[in-house]
């Protein structure tokens, strides 16, 4: 197995070599494997969703009354919701729009807003921690009340309150602002105790003592000792937000139709339960799948690091 | 110590007191006009001054505000002369949809919360710390891989998808289950049972298996501390070593997220609520949000917040009894 390493990762001594070692450890492991391929499959689908629609010849938004069968109400047309080799994953009941597709362009929705609340409350917790524990006094005392604030607060309640209440606009952008306001203080308040600690390490006082700047302190000298647990906390954190997505949806103050999402189809489903199951099973497994796969993949990474740690 | 709590109970007034600000801000700048919704379709403009009127609406922010704060310590009056309404001391003032007093509605729903809540509670407590117990003892085995890999994969479902998959087969496809309904326990207790035992089900499967994980880590952890080793070189059996000296100090920590996790609960299970039509607390909530009802709204923010803060200090206090090496001292 060969790992295309960079020149300066070489150069730079221990933190290649845990990248190393951390990736030929996961290559190792069955779990995280199936997870990545799993994970990999999804962001082709969803980077392909166009092309599939192209392929099979339906559009997330096409009705195709044909494929379902309006005398009993708009159940789909044969077995399993409507599985053919026209609709591999079956049709919706009442207007017959391809499961595949909508699937396909919900990965797309799912995806895109779990990567940018991730990233949003990593730079914010990442941010917000290491001033508090890199400044400490009264900083510190503000981000703390903040953040006790946050963390006291009926996050779920709340976020669907401010969804419902806003005006329409952007509901994508929103999700991913709402998501990562009450997101960050959970990853921040660790951030801020390592800094805390490394603050006050030798390493630090002696690059203090020779005249570093307070950009090269944060950047050189305490961001790279937060980085194994600041990888290990964020892939952990990132199937709470796929969840949270598509629990918004399906409670209906998430992304709005027509665009599709996993929860919304799910959400949509509740009413055919009984007659097409099917219709809920499909969104229903995606969505597992996708978080447990993240779930697996970070309890890994974590593993992985603990015992570079240990060794 | 009596310094330590009141001080930590004049912090719970402000998070509470900033909650309902922030919860007031929100709706007053965002929310459509609610004299408008409350008047309905058939409305003059001198209905909707009316309207506006007797809830106060015309009047400036900080009167309303205090109005609201006031009427929760010391009731509040809507209205003038034969018109009046009184509301009575912890007031949260009346739903715009149905004009019921939302302390009422609270009063009433609260208690269907707390039983799904509480027997959700003893199921995951029972199944997550006895399953992590064993996996940690048999650590490595058959059963531990089994066990956690379970955990893994319970944790992953999402409690809508698991709800409506529990719904289908125990109640559509085996018959096993009626559908739930809103039966009282001093009416019919079989019913009264199978009507709740999905809706713990469903939250138990997720909290058992986060505990279940978590109970495993930590009584590896204590398993391999120095007193752990000085119990056993002193000949005790490994169930006495179990019961009398890691049991404490293993499950110490999880009473801590027990205590947030249940007080969480106490506010509402909106989505399980809402799957199985259990008119809790969150479905209210739900239901109010759907419709706008804005008092109702801040009502169930205030008593969410209400249970995790109090929950948050519960579980200090606790903890402080539970584990010697935290003991406040007096300063």
């Amino acid at each position: 197995m060969t790992v295309a390493a960079h020149p300066e990762q070489v150069a730079g001594g221990t933190p290649a070599t845990s990248g190393r070692r951390v990736l030929r450890a996961l290559l190792r492991d069955r779990g995280a494997v199936l997870s990545g391929a799993y994970l990999a499959l999804i962001v082709l689908m969803a980077l392909g969703a166009p092309l599939i629609s192209a392929i099979t010849g339906h559009g997330p938004n096409d009705f195709n009354t044909a494929a379902v069968n309006t005398d009993l109400g708009g159940v789909p047309h044969g077995a399993l919701g409507g599985i053919s080799a026209e609709h591999p994953l079956g049709v919706e009941p009442q207007n017959g729009r391809d499961i595949l597709a909508r699937i396909a362009y919900g990965a797309r929705v799912s995806l895109i807003i779990a990567a940018s609340a991730t990233a949003l409350t990593t730079l914010l917790g990442v941010v917000l921690g290491m001033l508090a524990g890199f400044y400490q006094g009264w900083a510190d005392q503000v981000i703390c009340r903040v953040m006790d604030f946050l963390m006291a607060f009926p996050a779920l309640i709340f976020m669907i309150a401010i969804l419902s209440a806003l005006p329409q606009g952007n509901r994508p952008v929103l999700l991913v602002v709402v998501i990562s306001v009450f997101g960050w203080p959970y990853l921040a308040r660790v951030v801020r105790g390592q800094t805390l600690t490394l603050v006050n390490r030798e390493f630090v006082e002696a690059a203090r003592a020779s005249g570093a700047s307070t950009g090269a302190l944060v950047f050189k000298e305490i961001l790279p000792n937060l980085r194994s647990s600041l990888i290990v906390m964020v892939t952990l954190a990132v199937p709470g937000y796929v969840g949270t997505e598509a629990g918004l949806s399906f409670l209906g103050v998430g992304v709005t139709p027509p665009t599709p999402s996993w929860g919304q189809m799910i959400a949509s489903s509740v009413g055919w339960y009984a007659v097409d199951p099917m219709y809920f099973v499909i969104p229903g497994a995606f969505l597992f799948l996708t978080v447990l796969s993240l779930t697996v993949l970070g309890d890994r990474i974590r593993a992985a690091f603990d015992a570079g740690e240990a060794s | 110590m009596a310094r330590y709590v009141i001080g930590r109970l004049a912090g719970v007034v402000v998070v509470l007191f900033l909650v309902c600000l922030f919860t007031f801000v929100l709706f007053f700048t965002l929310q459509p006009d609610p004299a408008v919704m409350i008047c309905g379709k058939t409305c003059t403009p001198e209905r909707i001054d009316q309207i506006r009127d007797v809830l106060g609406l015309n009047l400036p922010f900080l009167t309303q505000f205090f109005g609201f704060l006031g009427g929760i310590f010391a009731g509040r009056d809507y209205g003038e002369g034969a018109n009046l309404v009184h509301c009575a001391a912890p007031c949260l003032g009346y739903s715009f949809q149905t004009n019921q007093s939302v302390m009422d509605m609270v009063v009433e729903r609260l208690p269907i919360s707390a039983t799904v809540a509480i027997g959700a509670a003893v199921l995951w407590l029972l199944i997550g710390i006895a399953a992590g117990l064993l996996s940690a003892v048999k650590e490595g085995t058959w059963w531990d891989r089994t066990a956690m890999g379970l955990a893994l994969g319970g944790s992953s479902i999402p409690n809508y998808v698991l709800a409506l998959a529990l719904q289908y087969v125990l109640v559509v496809q085996l018959q096993v289950l009626p559908f739930p309904q809103a039966v009282a326990f001093s009416d019919d207790p079989v019913v009264w049972f199978q009507s709740y035992l999905m809706p713990w089900l469903v939250l138990a499967t997720g909290y058992a298996c986060l505990y279940a994980r978590l109970t495993r880590a930590n009584v590896i952890d204590t398993l391999a501390e120095n007193f752990m080793r000085t119990a056993r070189s002193k000949g005790l059996s490994p169930a006495l070593t179990m019961r009398r000296h890691a049991l404490r100090p293993a499950l110490t920590p999880i009473a801590t997220i027990f205590g947030m996790d249940f007080a969480g609960l106490l506010g509402g299970a909106l989505i399980t609520e809402t799957v199985f039509g259990l008119n809790g607390v969150g479905k209210m909530a739900a239901d109010a949000i759907a419709k706008n009802d804005q008092p109702v709204i801040m009502a169930v923010t205030l008593l969410a917040a209400f249970f995790v803060v109090v929950g948050n200090v519960v579980v200090d206090l606790v903890y402080t009894r539970l584990d010697p090496r935290v003991r406040i001292t007096a300063r």
